[in-house]
Formats: structure tokens, C-alpha cells, sequence
């Protein structure tokens, strides 16, 4: 990403207070999870950011703001890659879904809180993705075994 | 005229009420209050898979029907799940190596170079030429092996078998390339981080060389036999249709994106290993259909002969690992005879490589599309988070899209077109 474009990015994000974090040579945006739908608006309309390609849910094992959303951006006409990073709560981390700005972010979402437990409003189909439907644990939380909980799963009988 | 024949059946009913079979008895039973007036002019729910040979793999689809029109769509997933994202926090970087075979298990190879580019990537390591080239070979070589069963089977699932078995004669070939460079034919594990296990000989190159003059003989037999069949072309012509737009919100990537129309590949985009300094060509469509997927996965066959060709010419000799003993494992026969690398192995084996803190995301072109991992380092030898971005994953999402008033029929042909692999979908 060149600098007048990065520039441009960041004088966008301000009103948002965005807080900038380097990914490797990616550039990255901690965001209010507040403000996060209308700073996505604006990601995605006024600076070409159309794609979402990913998002990642993190764990990160501390007191306070325990989880995080990252959000994988492309914009294929610019040739830009950004990461959008939201702090989370560690009792009960909800946000609002950004499938309400981009579409794929629907199964990124469902797996993000099969997995990690984070919860989404105004998401359309908030199921499972992976685990069955009547699993209780969210298994890639770092307080979950990597052995499994013996009988979390119910065994068809014979 | 429905009515007579229910007339009819009704007749037949109760006059041979004790002659009947118990298997039309059982489907008599109290429950069932279906009425057969019209065989296509009724709503119903059709279980397609997880054990479904069209498929491919283990996807399960729920699709709704008005009579022969695919009403609605919902895919579910997750019957090969398992749990590589929380394997990878408990396994060391190099540990990782032989799950990532087991992803997309249809190119193995490039699922290996894309972790070891991903782990460089948070290491900051750069790997010699030789290995670079090496690295370009063998995951071009891992596309034509996954295109060349996502042609067969697309043309096998519309009714062509001929093509199917062509296909998998030339991949088995590749299979045994595989066995040449790495001594494994299908889970190959051979990236390691900061190079390759062992170099590649002559003959394997004399084997690439060669192999790639057959496939290229076949694929013009294949193309002659497949793309002037009428039968063929009705089938895919128009089929599956996504709109640009759709297909740029619903973040598709890989050959269904170059389908629409937009040239994206990050081979050309976001140059990795030595793409930069090769010659190849972006094929892209603009119908966005199954027959221009089907004709972007040809040409991109294709370019991928011409990269190899032209990486078998370029290939420099020298090392094919990176010289940072701490970081890369040094050679077995030098473990045993040599006190330092001894150190060095029992180190990096038991402590891992422990990159630096930070997070980092790095992606290729595997055959499907972008397949990218994001890793969250702690400092220490195994990932606090690893991500994989799976192509496959995110292209299913457009599958329900792309079925919408489509005919029961075409499901099998969309679903080839998007050549889904549930061992990467499932993770």
C-alpha cells in the first residue's frame, strides 16, 4: 500500500478513533466496537475495501478484553489488503455482525462463534458452522481441553 | 387425467387388499398423506449427501424443490472437521507440517509451500533461489493435479467418463513425480521451514520434463473430446450464472473470481517466491458460468506448463535451504556425525523456532483460490493462534447463490465448477 493511499486511510478512520497496528507490512485498525459498522461503511464505500476475505477470531487469555475479531479486506482494484481488529469483552463478547456490510462475512461469523463463542447481532443465520447443533463448548477457546470433554458428544446407541 | 389414474390405483387398492406386498404395506402407513396428483407439481425437501458421489466428499446440501427447480439451498458442513486450528496451538511450527497435506488433499504440495511461505513470513527468513524454484515446481505442479480432477469430474458428473480417466492417468503420473522428489505419493509434507526436505535429483527434473510433454498431448486430446461436445457446452452454457458484483461481496477467489471477469491472482497481485521473474498469463472470462470456470481451470493447466517449463530451465544449482542454523533444520547425516548441528536439531525439534511477537498473514494462489494462514506468535515455539483461510470455505458460501432456480440436475454441474475440497472446507 503506498503512503498517499495510507495516508488517506487514516484521515478517514479518525473520526472513528482508530487505533493503527502493523501486520507484518499489512496495515491493521483497532476499531470501537461501537463504531465499527459505521467505520466499515465507510472501509467499504468510500475507499473500495469491497471484499472481506476472512475473519479471525482470537482468544487472547487476559483479564480484561479477553477476545478480538479480525477482519481480513481486500480491495481488488486498488490491490490492498487490511486488517479491521475489534476488542471484545471477556464475560459476554458480542458485537454487530459485519454481514450487514459485506455478505461473505456470514460464514466467517457463524464459524467465529461456533468456535470462539462470540456473539453477533443482527447476523441473519447465526447457527454453527462446524460442531453439531447441540454442542455446548466453544472448542478453540484456550480454557477448552485439547483432549475434548469426555461425553460432550453423544454416541449413537448400538 | 390424474384423476383416473388415481381412480384406478384406488380400484386395484381395495380389491387386492391381501395379495399386497409388505413393502407396500409399510409405505401405507398412517403417517403418509402425500397425494400423488401430479409428480412435478409439488414442494419437497431433497437430502443431498454427506455420502453423496456428486459431492465430492462429505458436503451435505438440503435443497428445496418445486418440482424440478431448485427453490433454495443451504450447505452444511463440518463433517470432516477436525480441529486443525486448535491442533496447530499445541503442535511446534515444523510439527504442523504433515495437517497442512491433509487440507486440501488434492494438492498437497501447495498447501505445504503455503505454510512454509506463512511461518518465513513471522520468521523473516528468505530461502536461497534453488529452493524457490523448487518451491514454484512442485506447486505448479500441485495445480495441474487439482485441475486436472476438477475437469474430469466436472465432465464425469455431467456424463462423460473418458475424460475423467485421462485425467486421473496423468495425475497419477504426477503422483509418482511426487514419490521421486519427496518418497511419498500423495501426503507429501515436503516444505520445511526455510527450504525443502532434500533437493530434487536430475531425474526427477528429467521426469517433470517429460511428463509435462505427455500432458500436454493428452489435454489437447481431452479439450478435442470434451469442448466441441454439444452435450457438454448445453449443460455448462449459462449454468450457476453470479453476477460480478456478487461474486466480489461474497469474497470469492481463485479460478471463480477469473471466471467473472477481474483478474486476480496473487501470483501476479501479491508476488510471492520468484513469480515475478516468470512468464505467464492471467486467464480470465467474463460469462461467469460453469463453462468459463471450466475454460479458466484449462488455461490455467495451461500456464502452469509454461511456468514449470520455463522454472526447469531458469533452476540454479547451489543451496536449496536457508543458512540459519537456528531457524532451519540442518541435514540428518550431519545430526549424527556433528556436534553443532546435533545442538541445533535437538533444539529446533524440541523448542520449536520461536519466532518473534507479533501477527502475520501470508497467502498463495493454491489451486481453489487465496489459501492464506494468519499466525499470532507469543514468542514461543508453537502458534497462540494459527487461522487458515481456506478457499474452499469461503467459495461454498456462493454455492446457494449460484443454485437459485436452477434445475435439479445442475446442482451436481455448479458444485463440480467450484471443485469445493471439504477436507480444507472442513478444516
Amino acid at each position: 500500500m503506498n503512503i498517499e493511499r495510507l495516508e488517506l486511510l487514516k484521515s478517514k478512520l479518525q473520526q472513528f478513533e482508530a487505533e493503527y497496528s502493523d501486520t507484518n507490512g499489512s496495515p491493521g485498525f483497532y476499531i470501537d466496537k461501537d463504531s465499527v459498522i459505521d467505520a466499515c461503511r465507510v472501509i467499504k464505500n468510500d475507499l473500495g475495501f469491497r471484499s472481506c476475505v476472512d475473519a479471525i477470531s482470537v482468544d487472547r487469555f487476559s483479564k480484561k478484553l479477553r477476545f478480538e475479531m479480525i477482519y481480513n479486506l481486500v480491495s481488488i482494484e486498488h490491490n490492498e489488503r487490511i486488517f479491521v481488529k475489534v476488542r471484545l469483552d471477556t464475560k459476554s463478547p458480542a458485537m454487530q455482525s459485519l454481514s450487514q456490510v459485506w455478505d461473505s462475512a456470514n460464514w466467517y461469523e457463524r464459524e467465529a462463534y461456533d468456535l470462539m463463542g462470540i456473539n453477533f447481532e443482527n447476523h441473519p443465520d447465526l447457527r454453527r458452522m462446524y460442531m453439531p447443533e447441540a454442542y455446548e463448548y466453544h472448542p478453540l477457546r484456550k480454557d477448552f481441553p485439547l483432549m475434548g470433554i469426555p461425553d460432550s458428544i453423544p454416541l449413537p446407541n448400538k | 387425467m390424474s384423476q383416473t389414474e388415481t381412480g384406478e390405483l384406488k380400484s386395484t387398492e381395495t380389491a387386492g387388499t391381501n395379495t399386497k406386498s409388505k413393502i407396500l404395506q409399510a409405505l401405507e402407513s398412517k403417517d403418509l398423506n402425500v397425494q400423488f396428483t401430479d409428480a412435478l407439481d409439488n414442494e419437497m425437501v431433497l437430502n443431498m449427501g454427506p455420502q453423496h458421489p456428486a459431492t465430492h466428499g462429505v458436503l451435505r446440501l438440503l435443497v428445496s424443490l418445486d418440482g424440478e427447480t431448485v427453490v433454495n439451498c443451504v450447505p452444511e458442513l463440518g463433517y470432516l472437521h477436525r480441529g486443525y486450528e486448535k491442533l496447530a496451538e499445541s503442535c511446534s511450527y515444523h510439527e504442523f507440517i504433515p495437517h497442512t497435506d491433509r487440507l486440501d488433499y488434492l494438492s498437497p504440495m501447495a498447501n505445504n509451500v503455503g505454510y512454509a511461505l506463512a511461518v518465513e513470513k513471522l520468521l523473516h527468513l528468505e530461502i536461497p533461489e534453488r529452493g524457490q524454484y523448487i518451491r514454484v515446481i512442485i506447486a505448479e505442479l500441485a495445480r495441474i493435479q487439482s485441475h486436472l480432477l476438477a475437469m474430469g469430474a466436472l465432465v464425469m458428473d455431467i456424463g462423460a467418463v473418458t475424460p475423467f480417466l485421462w485425467a486421473i492417468r496423468e495425475r497419477e503420473k504426477i503422483l509418482d513425480l511426487y514419490d521421486i522428489i519427496c518418497g511419498a505419493r500423495f501426503t507429501t509434507s515436503y516444505t520445511r521451514i526455510g527450504g525443502v526436505a532434500q533437493d530434487v535429483t536430475d531425474e526427477a527434473l528429467n521426469g517433470i520434463k517429460q511428463f509435462l510433454d505427455e500432458l500436454t498431448a493428452t489435454l489437447d486430446d481431452m479439450r478435442n473430446l470434451v469442448e466441441r461436445n454439444k452435450i457438454f457446452i448445453v449443460r455448462c452454457e449459462g449454468i450457476g450464472y453470479l453476477p460480478k458484483e456478487r461474486c466480489i461481496e461474497l469474497g470469492l477467489t481463485g479460478p471463480l473470481i477469473r471466471a467473472c471477469g477481474i483478474e486476480r491472482d496473487l501470483r501476479r497481485c501479491e508476488p510471492y517466491l520468484v513469480y515475478d521473474k516468470l512468464d505467464f498469463r492471467v486467464p480470465t472470462y467474463n460469462d461467469s458460468d460453469c463453462l468459463a470456470r471450466y475454460y479458466v481451470r484449462v488455461e490455467e493447466l495451461v500456464e502452469s506448463v509454461k511456468i514449470i517449463r520455463q522454472c526447469l530451465e531458469k533452476i540454479p544449482s547451489g543451496p536449496h535451504n536457508a543458512l540459519q542454523s537456528k531457524k532451519v533444520l540442518p541435514k540428518k547425516d550431519r545430526v549424527y556425525t556433528k556436534m553443532e548441528e546435533l545442538i541445533h536439531d535437538f533444539m529446533i525439534i524440541n523448542f520449536g523456532v520461536n519466532p518473534p511477537v507479533g501477527e502475520s498473514y501470508s497467502a498463495i494462489e493454491a489451486s481453489k483460490g487465496e489459501l492464506g494462514f494468519y499466525f499470532i506468535s507469543d514468542g514461543s515455539g508453537h502458534p497462540w493462534r494459527m487461522k487458515i483461510r481456506s478457499p474452499s470455505f469461503s467459495n461454498l458460501q456462493a454455492l446457494s447463490e449460484m443454485m437459485n432456480n436452477c434445475m435439479i440436475s445442475d446442482t451436481v454441474v455448479i458444485i463440480g465448477s467450484v471443485d469445493p475440497v471439504m477436507g480444507e472446507a472442513d478444516k
